[in-house]
This record gives C-alpha cells, sequence and structure tokens, in this order.
C-alpha cells in the first residue's frame, strides 16, 4: 500500500463523507400492537428466520425491596422458572429444554424484566410457559431453598471479586439513606431471611398490567402477537400495588472508601451526581462523556491513564439514569503503588473538561462516531427487544430509531461545555479503591 | 462497559459460547474464495441492519511462540493498533470511531484476530486500514514499553486479581504436560517482562502474511461486492513464505494430578475435574461429536450432573460439565461442581466420582441422546440471528485448520451420533491418568 493512496484517508476526508447513518430500514420498523383487553406490545417484524424474541418489563424493581429484605425481587427473579401450575421445577425446566425455549428473569433497581426466546414452532408452547411462570409460580419450598443457596453462593463469589466489592461499595457511599444503596442481590444478612411469603406478595403486587412494558422481535404476526399478548398476560391484575420511591441526590462529599483486600492491582471507582434520562441536557452529557470516559480506545481517560502512561488496562467512564436519580461513574485498575497517581489523573481529566469543554473537532469526532455506530446496536433480535422496552420505559416514542440520531447532531459545543461546567465536579467525587493501594486512605 | 483492545481468549471463555454454538450447518451458508496471494476469503450475508463485520484472523496463536517467550502473539496484537509504516499509533482506531465503527483484536491459543463493525458503505475503509497493518507494522521500543506496562496490568485484572483464575493457569499447566497450551495465553509475567522489539518483530515477520490468514466479512453484503474490494486491498499484497505450525505432542500420561489453590479470599470453593480429550485438530476424533452431545447430556440445566449433585443429594449449589471440541492441540472434557453450605469438599469430590464412574459402568439412555440432540438442533437456527455470530464461528474453525464444510455439516454429524459413540468416548476420555483435578479452596486461618 503507497503512502499516497493513505494520505487520501485524511480525517477531514473521512469527516466529510459522514451522514447521518440511516437506519430507517424495513427491518427494524416499529409497531404498536394493543390487545383486546388493551395490552401493548412494541413490534419489530422480521421473519428472516424461525424465532421469536420476547422483553417484558415492569416498572418498580429491587429498590421497592421491604426493608430488612433486600434481594426479594431477585430471589424471584431467579425462581420464577423453578415450576409453575402443575409443573414442578424439573418438570418445567425439562419442558422448557425441550422445546428449545429460553427464560429468564432479571431484576433491578427501577425494574423487573423477563426475556424469552422460541423457534415459531413452539410459539404457543413456550408463550404458555411465560404465561405460568408470571401468573401461577410455584415456589415450592425445595426450590426456594435451592435458590436461595445459589444466591448466597453467588454473594460469597462476589465477596472474592474486587471489581462487584468497588461497585457495591460506590452505591452505598453515593446512596447512603436510600434504598438505591441497597444490595439488588441482597446481603448475607437479608437473603437467609426472606420468606417464601415475600415472593407470593412481590408477584401479587408487582407484575401488573398498567406497569409493564413489551417488546417483540422476529416471525410473528400483529394479529398472532394481538392474540397471544392477550392469552399470555391478560390474567394479570389491571393494576400494580402504588409505589414510591423518593426523589435523590448522590452524595457529593467527595469521600474515599478504600477496602482492603491483598491482591496485586487496585480496583478504582469514582463518581458524582449525574444526569437524568429526561433531562433536556442528555445528549449533550452523552456526547461529553463519550469524549471524558466513554469511547473506548478515544477516551481523554484512556489516551490519559493508558496509551500516555501505561497505568491500567481499562480506564473508563459512563452516565447511569436512574428513574430517580442519576450518575457519572468511571474506573480503572493498576498496580497498587500507581493507584494515586491514576487517581491524580482522573481528577485532573474531570477538571479540564469541566474547565475547558471540547474541541471542535472532539465534538465533531464525538457524533460521527455515536451517530455511525448507533447501527450497530441492531445485531441481534433479543438486543432489538430490549431496546424496544426500554424505549417505552423512557417514554421516547416510537419513531426514536429514526430521529435518535438527529438528537445527537443538534448537540452544539456550546450545550457541551455548559453541561460539563455544571454536571463534572472533581471535588466531589466518590472514590473507592479495593486492593492495597499505595498513598490513598479513607476519610 | 466494555474494555476492550484484546480479549484473551482462554479455553473456558471460548466452551462458553461454543457450548451454545458449537458451529452450524445450513446456518452460515458462507461464500468463499481465495485470492492469488493464498488469503481465503468467506463472506457471509445478513441483511438485518445495514452494517458489516470485517475480520482478519491470522493462523497463529500464543502456541506458536517460541519456548521462553508466552505472551508475544498477544503482544503483538497490543502492537498492531500502534504505529505502521502510513499510520501514526492509535490513528487506526480513531479512523475506524471517525468512521462510526467499533474495532478491537483478540488471542487465542491457536489464531489472533481483528475486527471492525461499521456501516456497510464503510468496508472499502476499514479493509484498506486493516490490509496496512498486514505487512507496514512498525515496532518501535519507544511504543513497547509502554504497552508491556498495560499488557501486565491486564494480567494482573484477569488473572493475578483473581484466585479462581489463578487456579485455572496453574491447572492447564498440569493438564498439558508438554503440549504449548500449558503457557497462558497473556503469557507468564516473568517472560511477559523478557519480550524484546526484536523478539515482537521476528514474530509479526514470520507469521503475519495474507497467505496465514483468514478474510471474513459478514453483515449486509455479498460476495460480489467484498471480491473486488478484497483484491484491491489484500490482493496487493505479496506472498510469504510457506508456514507450517509445528507443535510439541503430549506424552502418555501415567499419574493422575491435583492442584490446589487456598487462598484467604475464596469464600465460596469449587472442584473442578479436566480430562485432557481429543479435538477437531489432536488426538481421537472420531470421539469429538460423541463428546459434544455427552456434555450437553450432563452439562445442562436439568443434566444428568446438576440434577444428582443439586437437586437430589442437595451437596453442590452448581454442577456441570463443559467440553469443547475446538483446537489444534488437545481439548478438555471438564467436570466442576461447587458445594451446598455446610458440604465438605471431600464428600463433594467423591460424589462427583460417583456420577463419573456410574456414568462410565451404565452410560446414557437413548431418551437422554434423543433431547439433547434436538435441543442440539435448535441452537443451529437460532446462531443465525446475530449478525456476527456466523463470522466468529468460521473465522475460528478456519484459523484452526477446519473446513467451511465442517463447520455447515455439524447438525448432520451430531444427529449421527449413537449412544454407542457416546458411551465408547466417555470411556476413551475419562481414564483417571489423563486427569487433573483442581481445588479453589479457602486458606485456613492460622
Amino acid at each position: 500500500m503507497s503512502r499516497a493512496r493513505l494520505a487520501g484517508m485524511s480525517a477531514a476526508v473521512f469527516v466529510a463523507l459522514i451522514l447521518t447513518t440511516p437506519l430507517a430500514r424495513a427491518a427494524v420498523k416499529v409497531q404498536e400492537v394493543v390487545s383486546a383487553k388493551g395490552i401493548t406490545a412494541w413490534l419489530v417484524e422480521d421473519h428472516t428466520n424461525p424465532i421469536i424474541s420476547v422483553n417484558f418489563t415492569f416498572r418498580g424493581g429491587s429498590a421497592l425491596d421491604p426493608d430488612g429484605k433486600d434481594g426479594v425481587a431477585n430471589l424471584v427473579s431467579a425462581t420464577l422458572d423453578e415450576g409453575a401450575g402443575d409443573m414442578d421445577s424439573e418438570t418445567f425446566q425439562r419442558r422448557l429444554e425441550d422445546l428449545s425455549v429460553s427464560l429468564s428473569f432479571s431484576a433491578r433497581l427501577d425494574t423487573f424484566s423477563g426475556r424469552m426466546r422460541t423457534l415459531t414452532r413452539n410459539r404457543d408452547d413456550a408463550f404458555g410457559l411465560l404465561k405460568l411462570a408470571i401468573t401461577r409460580p410455584r415456589f415450592d419450598p425445595e426450590a426456594v431453598e435451592r435458590i436461595r443457596s445459589q444466591v448466597l453462593a453467588g454473594l460469597r463469589r462476589a465477596s472474592e471479586n474486587p471489581r462487584r466489592l468497588a461497585n457495591r461499595a460506590m452505591f452505598q457511599t453515593m446512596f447512603p439513606d436510600h434504598p438505591y444503596g441497597r444490595h439488588t442481590d441482597g446481603t448475607f444478612e437479608t437473603v437467609p431471611v426472606i420468606k417464601i411469603a415475600d415472593l407470593k406478595a412481590f408477584v401479587a403486587r408487582r407484575l401488573a398490567r398498567d406497569n409493564l412494558v413489551v417488546g417483540v422481535v422476529g416471525d410473528i404476526t400483529v394479529a398472532e402477537l394481538k392474540t397471544l399478548l392477550d392469552t399470555t398476560f391478560g390474567e394479570l391484575p389491571a393494576t400494580a400495588e402504588p409505589w414510591e420511591v423518593p426523589d435523590v441526590t448522590a452524595a457529593a462529599t467527595g469521600k474515599q472508601v478504600v477496602i482492603e483486600k491483598p491482591i496485586p492491582q487496585s480496583v478504582i471507582r469514582f463518581g458524582h451526581g449525574g444526569i437524568k434520562r429526561e433531562d433536556p441536557d442528555f445528549y449533550a452529557a452523552y456526547v461529553m462523556n463519550y469524549v471524558l470516559g466513554g469511547g473506548g480506545f478515544e477516551s481523554r481517560l484512556y489516551e490519559e491513564v493508558r496509551e500516555k502512561r501505561g497505568l491500567a488496562y481499562s480506564a473508563f467512564s459512563y452516565l447511569s439514569p436512574l428513574d430517580h436519580s442519576a450518575l457519572i461513574i468511571g474506573g480503572a485498575g493498576t498496580a497498587n503503588a500507581q493507584a494515586s497517581q491514576t487517581i491524580d489523573i482522573v481528577r485532573a481529566e474531570w477538571k479540564r473538561m469541566a474547565e475547558q469543554g471540547l474541541s471542535e473537532l472532539e465534538l465533531k469526532d464525538a457524533k460521527t462516531y455515536l451517530t455511525g455506530s448507533y447501527a450497530l446496536r441492531f445485531g441481534s433480535s433479543p438486543r432489538i427487544a430490549a431496546m424496544l422496552t426500554g424505549l417505552q420505559l423512557e417514554n421516547l416514542g416510537r419513531d426514536y430509531f429514526d430521529i435518535r440520531n438527529s438528537l445527537i447532531e443538534k448537540v452544539s459545543l456550546d450545550d457541551v461545555n455548559r453541561v460539563a461546567k455544571s454536571l463534572l465536579r472533581p471535588e466531589n467525587l466518590t472514590l473507592v479503591v479495593v486492593g492495597q493501594p499505595e498513598n490513598v486512605s479513607a476519610n | 462497559m466494555m474494555f476492550r483492545r484484546t480479549l484473551l481468549t482462554a479455553a473456558v471463555a471460548a466452551a462458553a459460547w461454543l457450548s451454545v454454538l458449537p458451529a452450524a450447518a445450513e446456518v452460515f451458508n458462507p461464500k468463499t474464495f481465495t485470492l492469488d496471494n493464498g488469503m481465503q476469503v468467506v463472506v457471509i450475508s445478513n441483511h438485518r441492519a445495514p452494517i458489516v463485520t470485517h475480520m482478519v484472523w491470522y493462523k497463529v496463536g500464543s502456541a506458536d511462540e517460541p519456548r521462553g517467550k508466552s505472551g508475544i502473539a498477544h503482544f503483538v496484537e497490543h502492537l498492531m493498533f500502534k504505529t505502521t509504516k502510513n499510520l501514526k499509533s492509535g490513528e487506526f482506531s480513531r479512523t475506524v470511531a471517525r468512521n462510526g465503527g467499533r474495532d478491537n483484536g483478540f488471542t487465542s491459543y491457536d489464531y489472533t484476530g481483528y475486527y471492525q463493525s461499521v456501516a456497510a458503505d464503510r468496508l472499502g475503509i476499514v479493509m484498506q486500514l486493516e490490509a496496512d497493518r498486514m505487512r507496514n507494522l512498525i515496532i518501535d521500543p519507544r511504543e513497547v514499553e509502554p504497552e508491556r506496562l498495560v499488557v501486565l496490568e491486564e494480567r494482573r485484572s484477569r488473572t493475578d486479581n483473581s484466585p479462581g483464575a489463578k487456579l485455572f493457569e496453574q491447572v492447564n499447566a498440569a493438564l498439558y504436560l508438554n503440549y504449548p497450551y500449558r503457557n497462558p495465553i497473556i503469557g507468564w509475567e516473568h517472560e511477559i517482562r523478557r519480550i524484546t522489539a526484536e523478539d515482537l518483530r521476528a514474530f509479526y515477520d514470520k507469521w503475519y502474511w495474507p497467505n496465514n490468514a483468514v478474510l471474513v466479512v459478514a453483515g449486509d453484503v455479498t460476495v460480489d461486492q467484498v471480491r473486488p474490494l478484497a483484491e484491491k486491498y489484500y490482493g496487493v499484497i505479496p506472498q510469504g513464505p510457506g508456514i507450517k505450525r509445528e507443535r510439541a505432542a503430549e506424552p502418555p500420561h501415567n499419574a493422575a494430578r491435583r492442584v490446589i489453590l487456598r487462598d484467604r479470599r475464596v469464600r465460596q470453593p469449587s472442584v473442578r475435574k479436566r480430562y485432557m480429550a481429543p479435538s477437531h485438530g489432536y488426538g481421537d476424533k472420531q470421539h469429538i461429536y460423541a463428546l459434544q452431545v455427552l456434555s450437553e447430556i450432563i452439562g445442562g440445566n436439568t443434566g444428568a450432573l446438576s440434577k444428582s449433585l443439586v437437586r437430589e443429594q442437595k451437596l453442590a449449589v452448581s454442577a456441570g460439565a463443559y467440553y469443547n471440541s475446538d483446537g489444534i492441540g488437545p481439548s478438555a472434557f471438564t467436570y466442576f461442581a461447587s458445594p451446598a453450605p455446610g458440604v465438605s469438599m471431600d464428600k463433594l469430590e467423591a460424589a462427583l466420582q460417583v456420577e463419573i464412574d456410574e456414568l462410565l459402568k451404565s452410560g446414557v439412555t437413548a431418551e437422554e441422546v434423543a433431547r439433547a440432540k434436538s435441543r442440539m438442533s435448535a441452537s443451529a437456527i437460532y446462531a443465525r440471528d446475530s449478525a456476527g455470530r456466523g463470522a466468529r464461528v468460521l473465522g475460528a474453525a478456519l484459523a484452526m485448520g477446519q473446513t467451511i464444510e465442517d463447520v455447515e455439516s455439524w447438525p448432520e454429524r451430531i444427529e449421527a451420533v449413537t449412544l454407542e459413540q457416546i458411551n465408547e468416548a466417555a470411556k476413551a476420555v475419562m481414564i483417571e491418568s489423563n486427569s487433573v483435578t483442581g481445588l479453589l479452596l479457602a486458606k485456613r486461618r492460622s
């Protein structure tokens, strides 16, 4: 290859070539399907393969776990597929396996979700099993105790894992007096005291039609889905029990937490309050974070921590909006002796971004990447199904896939720099270090 | 969160997705042709979204490193993102990002790969970039030193910070007495520290040639679109010298081994028993499909092992088995279990052995075989769904010396497996002297 040919590939030429990549293709046309009983799903029909992927989410998650019973939603999520109707755990699981249906549930702070994937030929049986799991779960003592001991084993494993420890400590420190500071998986104290009645109460109160959103992708028609929505979800109670999670701002105390562990590499997490998804400045913050630490190999944190100094294998930041709060969180892992230097660099980059913002070129590059790469998220049916429920949860509109890139394009340099200035507060960063960091102490 | 630039595809990680999808027939329907310089090209069309995945797989991995220099293959992969004759350090990834694409590399025992995912109309751009670094990499000692620190941090992050990963490394070193799979893909720390720029250059110059590479393009593209681009960018690179991969072979295994790691951080102990096993590239290949069905039978959620140890005897919180037929060198059939509270490791290990012995004595049932085969055939259909999966499966297979036919005929081969073959394969592999038992234990407080 000649140098001349590559010279033609200068950055300026690339950028000029780039227009917002159109995603609008028949393959991702989003249809709204409303059943006779009024259950709504968003559907992307795709008959290329004989496969159907379903994602369904109930608003209200582990932040609603009863006091002293952290981990209820999570334990439900692991036990719903352990027997339902007249099938005990083994019968139910065998049935799923024999139909090659995958069905699983998960709890997060604000949501309780399920996902199912089936071959078209087993469609009705698959939806039938899903319905049984959410409407007639058995919670047989044998199954609950078995899953409980698996959850506790998971907690023991998490306690060996510095990244998990650091993430837990971050939320605990930033939300000291709020359900967001609790652990979705529960604790060694709470998981053992959860009763079967708690699991049943969760299902009765939380799984309802008015807090449900559904996304479906694949080999199914509108008419077929309409019927299946009613047979699958129609027997759920009309309304979930009312709930309230207070809005909260992450503690901005500049606290430093050190968790001593005999490991050669310090795992570092840092963060403070962020920006909510519905905030009009969300997109500006999103672009800003791409440049700060969200942009893979291109971010400033990556450049300063890894490329220039070889201090870490990874250095990153991300926005974490919640229903009732928001965070910006980052992390890195570095040899214990370099922990304090790495932290200094993070703080300096936080400050530089707040004070100086982005350059025109950085903004341009960020937009090009963020708009151009959007299509890459549409790589498989389960991912698209999850995106469909995500749009509904965030009230983003059925045309969002088509307009999203224009929202990124609209962000101006002034927007980004204004948001950077108001959002980033290096002095407020909560810091958690797991390991044996040198010259870093708790405060 | 993702941290990229280099995934290490260790055997376990590979097994995780390959057991879900051990490749699949009539699934990917690839088209293939070979450039005049010997570079094979594979195209898999999938028009779901206007994107393509462009991958170049080099037929070289950590098992091809010179003795005493473990970690070179992975180190070279890191440097592939640095300076070339035409690009400044970091410019590769920056250009991909400026085209709205993502890129990364990965290293395994048997292959090293690089990929970019981009909008379909950017294929030529990433191809030009990838073709450039096939022969134009400049290995500058000033770039080697900081990258060495990054690699050492990567090693700490992946291995040294995790008792389980440390044990896995030691178990592998015990499982393979002579075959280079005994060395970790990322390398031993003391050897990573000693790799020189000359070592890296020699390795690159030996292996990075078009006739030692496979190009895979998957997504919203046709073979007719790929061919002229491949000829333009890769076709002009001269063919390299003929390359033969030479690997040391295993001597007979005459003694079972036990490897025990005690760490005071361990709160959930576990046991893993690994038997060296044949693969596509090594040993008694007639067993490899039978072993896949066997692992499906005993390894799954309602598999025989979990059913007995977790559900019925309540000795374990988790138990299973896995096997991966991929590899130029010997693979392993692995059992694992982690104890329920109050159950001693001795008791669990004994119960696991009873299960293995019982399997060898009584064999599997016809019903178990039929159920497993049915699930496996469904997995081949699911495999079509993901845009990138065909590229990964075919690229890995070809880089390890298998053929497209091997991948595409997978469902038929699985369907043809008989109960007798499974029982025979189990007896051939599960021989005590072929095994390593790895125990991850809490350190006793003194």
